[in-house]
């Protein structure tokens, strides 16, 4: 996976709260391969009507060039299903923007190469207001943890481990198999001192 | 001296390898539960040429996509085709699966305790944010993602920050007719879906240690629902009573041992959590749901919430969920018709839901239609042993076998669109249950007195003999 540590693109704002991630992907569309690719179900029946094709008043059907989504509280709630970002990226998303994120989403977002960018609620509101005519573009910083609108400059909040990830494009199972000496060592350990720990049965 | 600690302190120090310079630890894995959503990460795993590090401590289920009737023919490709490559991979990688005929099936928060794989003291992941259930044991619990998935069964490790402690106590005594769920739901209407993000939730208080194993996992179960990733109880007497001689538990010298390790998990007396919550039990009413987020919550004998007049900031999710749930403001919540029910899934679906729910529809008829699915196979053994199912029966609704069921929809088991579904389920959110369902969270007796009435009603007259 690419790094990256800035990115312009158009940014559309989803006045929505608690979107979850059965919204974000319906359940239904799971068992698809990821090469199959995510992109056309990203809240699939928000966009689309009980035929399957796209509703022309939906924001993101009349923008699909759209790279950032501006959100509310909580986005990303829900199921730890991690097709809700595949959906996102394999739709050209590259960073949501909200004032809180569900835990599971925000680390499978990170995985992903997606930033997920916390904002205050008050300044979410403010590029809210700056979106409401439609998308205008926002520069990320990674590096600085600010986004750019205009001449509106709002900081956002990542952990840091998440921005090294996010910078390099990390992944992290080479990460641990170059700590495998104190994984052995670990797992010696716990079963002389607890070997309860291991299932009776097996 | 050392400084006192807490719960989350004690198992956090027993798992952690090591931790990087910036405050991430690595985090070896007792139990990691993999399902048919798994995939993915098997294909990572499949992508890099890796096996499974210890298949030992892997266990595989089917129960997603687990068809509750007629299981030797399954006849949606896709659902085969899922099944079977769970088989596959479990096959591949020398893994224990709990198959849809084998008699320890069932879903994989309910067998995991049932099976004594969930233990006090141990960490345990899978891919579902239900994972949280198995905290009820004193476990540190928690979901993941599949690239998560694909780290754990290739390294049997995890990568996590610790998250802040919050301590939620709950004193007195439940009253009739209240349960873990209405406590719940109850916590994550006051609190907000987000109320508990970044934290780990122990639940403390003496109507917690009231709460049987079952009620236990409830409550942990729905901590997902609040936003927190881990629900955690101190183990005690009743969590070892429901142990002993499971399985997959210790035995012998090593049970011996076990119980006094295990003894040792709790918080100390003084230490601090950085978030404290209390409730008082003789507050908490039998709960609905009345929108499309758990948040969205209120004591049955409340009125449906005026957008208006709630806070700016949730006015216009209200109204959506209004407009979605085909509800108007000001409306009692009693009395609002339903077309179907559902009881079921990991939150509500272990042998005391069934009984409480049976105890409501014993000698009664069912108004609506509804589908009762056990959490296991042992449980609709021994529901059937009691004669639960004869009840269910007897009442005009559909006794199943084992699986998510309607819970999320993924084997078919659907609501209709725009029909309204009392549920024993954890999650209201739009479409969870099928494209346009209206789900009614609540606790199995309030389902069954729904049920009995064909509308959202007070389970407490009915606990008292009051005709439907
Ligand atoms: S019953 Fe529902 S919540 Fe529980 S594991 Fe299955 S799908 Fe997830």
């Amino acid at each position: 996976m690419a790094g990256w540590n800035t990115h312009e693109g158009p940014a559309l704002c989803l006045p929505l709260a608690n979107v979850d991630t059965d919204q974000l992907i319906p359940a239904r569309f799971m068992s698809v391969p990821r090469a199959q690719g995510y992109g056309d179900y990203l809240l699939h029946d928000m966009r689309r009507d009980d035929t399957g094709g796209l509703r022309a008043d939906f924001p993101l059907n009349q923008h699909p060039e759209v790279s950032i989504l501006v959100t509310r509280r909580n986005f990303g709630s829900g199921s730890s299903r991690e097709a809700a970002v595949y959906a996102l990226v394999d739709a050209g998303i590259r960073a949501v923007i909200a004032p809180s994120f569900g835990d599971i989403f925000a680390s499978n977002a990170v995985n992903n190469g997606l930033l997920p960018a916390r904002v205050e609620p008050e300044a979410c509101a403010k590029l809210e207001q700056a979106l409401t005519t439609g998308p205008r573009p926002i520069r990320i910083d990674i590096d600085t943890r600010t986004l750019r609108l205009g001449d509106l400059t709002v900081p956002f909040t990542l952990d840091d481990s998440w921005a090294t990830k996010l910078i390099n494009g990390w992944d992290d199972i080479d990460l641990t198999r170059a700590h495998g000496d104190a994984i052995t060592a670990f797992r010696d350990t716990r079963l002389r001192t607890a070997p309860w720990a291991w299932p009776a049965a097996h | 001296m050392t400084a006192p600690r807490t719960l989350l302190d004690k198992l956090w120090a027993a798992h952690e390898i090591l931790r990087r310079e910036d405050g991430v630890s690595l985090l070896w894995v007792d139990r990691h539960l993999v399902h048919e959503g798994s995939h993915h990460g098997f294909a990572k795993l499949a992508a890099r040429g890796l096996k499974v590090a210890e298949p030992d401590l892997t266990f595989a289920v089917v129960d997603h996509y687990a068809p509750t009737r007629d299981r030797a023919h399954i006849t949606d490709p896709q659902i085969a085709r899922m099944i079977d490559t769970l088989r596959t991979n479990a096959k591949a990688q020398g893994l224990r699966i709990y198959d849809l005929t084998d008699p320890e099936q069932g879903i994989v928060h309910v067998i995991g305790p049932e099976q004594g794989l969930t233990l006090p003291g141990l960490l345990v992941n899978c891919g579902d944010s239900h994972t949280s259930t198995h905290g009820a044991f004193g476990a540190l619990a928690f979901g993941i993602g599949a690239t998560e998935v694909a780290h754990v069964l290739a390294t049997q490790t995890v990568w996590q920050r610790k998250p802040r402690a919050m301590r939620i106590t709950v004193e007195g005594t439940l009253a009739p007719g209240v349960s873990a769920k209405d406590i719940a739901l109850g916590w994550i209407a006051a609190l907000g879906t987000d109320g508990a993000q970044g934290h780990a939730v122990e639940y403390a208080g003496s109507a917690i240690r009231g709460l049987s194993m079952e009620g236990r996992m409830t409550l942990c179960n729905l901590s997902i629902e609040g936003g927190a990733r881990f629900g955690m109880i101190a183990p005690d007497q009743t969590t070892f009573e429901y142990l002993e001689n499971r399985p997959n538990a210790p035995k012998g010298a090593a049970w011996e041992q076990a119980c006094a390790d295990w003894a040792a998990l709790t918080s100390d007396p003084d230490a601090t959590f950085e978030r404290e919550v209390k409730f008082d039990a003789r507050d908490i009413a039998p709960t609905v749901t009345w929108g499309t987020s758990p948040e969205q919550a209120l004591p049955i004998t409340a009125r449906i919430p005026d957008p208006d007049t709630v806070t700016p900031a949730k006015a216009d999710a209200a109204r959506a969920a209004l407009d979605y749930m085909g509800l108007t403001a000001g409306q009692a919540l009693e009395g609002t018709p339903i077309d179907q029910v559902f009881i079921g899934s990991c939150t509500n679906g272990r042998i005391e839901d069934l009984r409480a729910a049976a105890a409501v529809l014993k000698g009664r008829k069912a108004r609506v239609p509804g589908l009762i699915s056990p959490g296991s196979a042992q449980v609709k053994a021994q529901a059937e042993a009691e004669g639960l199912d004869q009840i269910f029966t007897q009442a005009g609704l559909e006794w199943a076998a084992s699986g998510c069921s309607m819970c999320v929809g993924m084997n078919g088991d659907l609501v209709g669109e725009g029909m309204r579904c009392a549920s024993s389920t954890n999650r209201n959110f739009r479409g969870r249950q099928g494209r346009g369902a209206r789900t009614h969270l609540m606790s199995p007796a309030m389902v069954a007195a729904a049920a009995v009435t064909g509308a959202l009603t007070d389970v407490r007259p009915l606990m008292n003999g009051r005709a439907a």
